[in-house]
């Protein structure tokens, strides 16, 4: 059997990347998918930590998780596609309306 | 404790940074998604080493079927496809770097002052144990997920729909 600590420090890899996706990519889309990349991340240490403790609660926290994920995936991407309509830019720079 | 089960391990954990670091790093934003889409699907392999069949089929079905559709959707609709390359630029480099590798140091530092530990064979279909949990334990939280859906899928619909309709 492998060690958790491996899974873990993937899940912890994974995480780093969908961060520098969330912080360097100015398309609202690509942040959106490194946030999905992130909710992946968390599900896997989830699920490591459940193997190891025999205990089905970090399956379904995982479940919850992807659930929950899916319904934010709708509502952001309705609402990308409802401020593309009004601002025709989806690029995360030139929204800056509610800066001070 | 044989070296074995570490090479499909190191195959999927290798597939899938390199896929992640695809959909962060790509030019073009079709490619990202469809990165995305085999991110999603090599995870569900990882999902099956560790034993959770379930949570991976689920993976496949809702993620790589329903997530990444709903992404080349709103790529569609936010630019218009006309065979050229859609580019996106990125930004705050440095500052990202920063960030990341911090958080990573941070999470391996904790990851390492854990014992080292391997884990007991399951006894029982972990499936059958995850739909008895969600029937008795997570009854509640699971009908209120059910809830959660409806009123995000109406919510999704009002917002994209056309001001004047």
């Amino acid at each position: 059997m492998l060690n958790t600590g491996l899974f873990l420090v993937l899940s912890a890899v994974l995480f780093c990347i969908g961060a520098v996706g969330v912080v360097t990519r100015r398309n609202a889309i690509v942040a959106f998918m490194s946030i999905e990349i992130m909710f992946n991340a968390a599900n896997l240490a989830f699920l490591a930590f459940a193997r190891q403790h025999v205990d089905m609660t970090g399956h379904a926290a995982a479940f919850f998780v992807m659930a929950v994920a899916a319904a934010e995936a709708a509502v952001g991407l309705a609402i990308i596609i409802a401020v593309f309509r009004r601002k025709a830019t989806v690029n995360l720079d030139e929204l800056r309306e509610l800066r001070g | 404790m044989s070296w074995l089960p570490m090479v499909p391990f190191a195959l999927l954990a290798s597939a899938l940074l390199a896929c992640a670091w695809c959909v962060v790093t790509s030019d073009d934003l079709v490619h990202s998604v469809l990165w995305l889409a085999l991110t999603l699907v090599v995870t569900a392999g990882v999902y099956v080493q560790l034993q959770a069949e379930f949570i991976a089929a689920v993976q496949v079905l809702l993620y790589a079927g329903g997530v990444a559709v709903l992404m080349i959707f709103a790529v569609l609709l936010t630019k218009r496809l006309t065979g050229e390359r859609i580019p996106h630029e990125s930004g705050n480099r440095v500052r990202a770097a920063l960030a990341s590798l911090s958080v990573f140091g941070l999470l391996t530092a904790f990851i390492l002052r854990m014992p080292a530990s391997y884990a007991q064979p399951a006894q029982r279909s972990a499936t059958k144990v995850l739909g008895e949990r969600f029937l008795v334990d997570y009854a509640l939280p699971f009908e209120v997920l059910s809830v959660l859906l409806v009123a995000t899928m109406i919510g999704a619909i009002v917002i994209a729909r056309k001001e004047d309709a």
